[in-house]
């Protein structure tokens, strides 16, 4: 491994590591219901400092179960990796193409530039 | 997995109610903002998101080549806005990817990529919500980006290495957009007895102090994202003026390093 591929493989395993271990180490323990949203956990606190508040809109469209949520969300991220990983691959493509070109030019260009040289100092 | 379904059906609609729960993970969610602070928040968004789209069509008319990079920028919101980590306060939350956007293309064009996927999560996902758009994208899709964006450039400007900067401006572009979050949640619900401070630290604790890790997780991959950027897509990077073209000892090191 190169150290580039190094250096990104451990940004990787940190933020692994980051998400791995309050789970590991079990620091949602002390709540009824651990690792819930955050967003969850506003709203139970906005019915306790203002026990009448009603939300006044409804969302148009609810994910009919936990499911199919996780579907649309997986969906959301698979959406932009996918972009994410085409824009690499073209780029990379693009790179290879150049690179390859340019050793064929070398190829080619060699033997000629070498006769066309003297020609123009001939000239 | 069938038994569990079939087991009881108070069971599986415990489970359900759990479930659609956690897979709520931040964003203040639909009808949950008063409407007087809804028309608000979305009174103080329109404009930046108006100017952003200006930006995005100047942008991409004189410079063509650009719409895939911008692409990927969204893309890069899109895949970290779903992305629910478990934070140290034994809650989920999920970063908001705008950090790279903002440094590659200026805060106001994030601020319209931001806004697509609040719509997105809003409509589809049930997550967020229409009446309070306006207040989701005044914290993740402008807040966030223009305290990334303003960090990144005062330590570009004090000679801080290139990734070092991108760390700190996208560290900075996730945690203040919950910052945010937490002071329109706190104006909207004051703590009877503490009042808005009260509110703001309760608030403040559930979102801004779950989000600090996560934070850096956003902060490590968009270093990450941004490396990648640096092997592939030199060109484009020193045209945005991410890399400096004259600069030749940066180039040259990331050069070695490829």
């Amino acid at each position: 491994m190169s150290k580039n591929a190094k250096i990104n493989a451990l940004l990787l395993l940190v933020v692994a590591a980051l998400a791995v271990l309050p789970l590991a180490l079990g620091l949602g323990d002390h709540k009824e219901e651990p690792f819930a949203g955050a967003d969850a956990e506003a709203e139970t606190t906005i019915t306790e400092i203002d026990p009448d508040y009603e939300p006044w809109f409804s969302p148009l469209y609810e994910p009919p179960s936990g499911e199919v949520e996780s579907a649309l969300f997986a969906l959301q991220a698979a959406l932009g990796a996918g972009v994410l990983a085409y824009y690499f691959g073209v780029r990379r493509g693009r790179r290879q193409g150049e690179l390859r070109a340019r050793e064929q030019r070398a190829a080619a260009g060699a033997p000629g530039e070498a006769a066309g040289e003297p020609a123009l100092d001939g000239s | 997995m069938v038994p569990v379904s079939q087991e009881t059906d108070q069971g599986a609609s415990t489970i359900h109610e759990v479930l659609g729960r956690v897979c709520h993970a931040m964003h203040i969610a639909e009808g949950f903002l008063p409407p007087a602070h809804a028309v608000a928040w979305s009174v103080a968004a329109a404009p930046f998101v108006v100017h952003g789209v200006r930006s995005l069509t100047r942008e991409v008319k004189e410079h063509p080549e650009s719409t895939l990079l911008l692409g990927a920028s969204g893309a890069f919101t899109f895949v970290l806005s779903a992305l629910k980590l478990p934070s140290v306060t034994g809650s989920c939350s999920h970063p908001t990817g705008t950090g790279l956007g903002a440094i590659l293309f200026r805060p106001p064009i994030m601020a319209v990529l931001g806004t697509i996927t609040l719509l997105f999560q809003a409509l589809l996902l049930a997550h967020g919500g229409l009446t309070t758009l306006g207040a989701n994208v005044f914290s993740m899709a402008i807040v966030g980006p223009w305290a990334g964006y303003v960090l990144y450039r005062l330590l570009r400007r004090c000679e801080v290495p290139l990734m070092v900067a991108v760390f700190f401006g996208a560290f900075v572009a996730d945690l203040s957009t919950y910052c945010v979050t937490s002071m329109q949640l706190a104006l909207a619900f004051p703590d009877p007895s503490s009042g808005y401070l009260g509110a703001l630290g309760k608030f403040g604790s559930i979102f801004a102090v779950t989000q600090v890790p996560l934070a850096v997780s956003e902060g490590l991959l968009t270093v990450l994202v941004m490396r990648l950027l640096v092997q592939s897509s030199k060109g484009e990077l020193t045209r945005l003026g991410v890399l400096v073209a004259g600069k030749r000892t940066e180039t040259t090191t990331t050069e070695a390093v490829a």
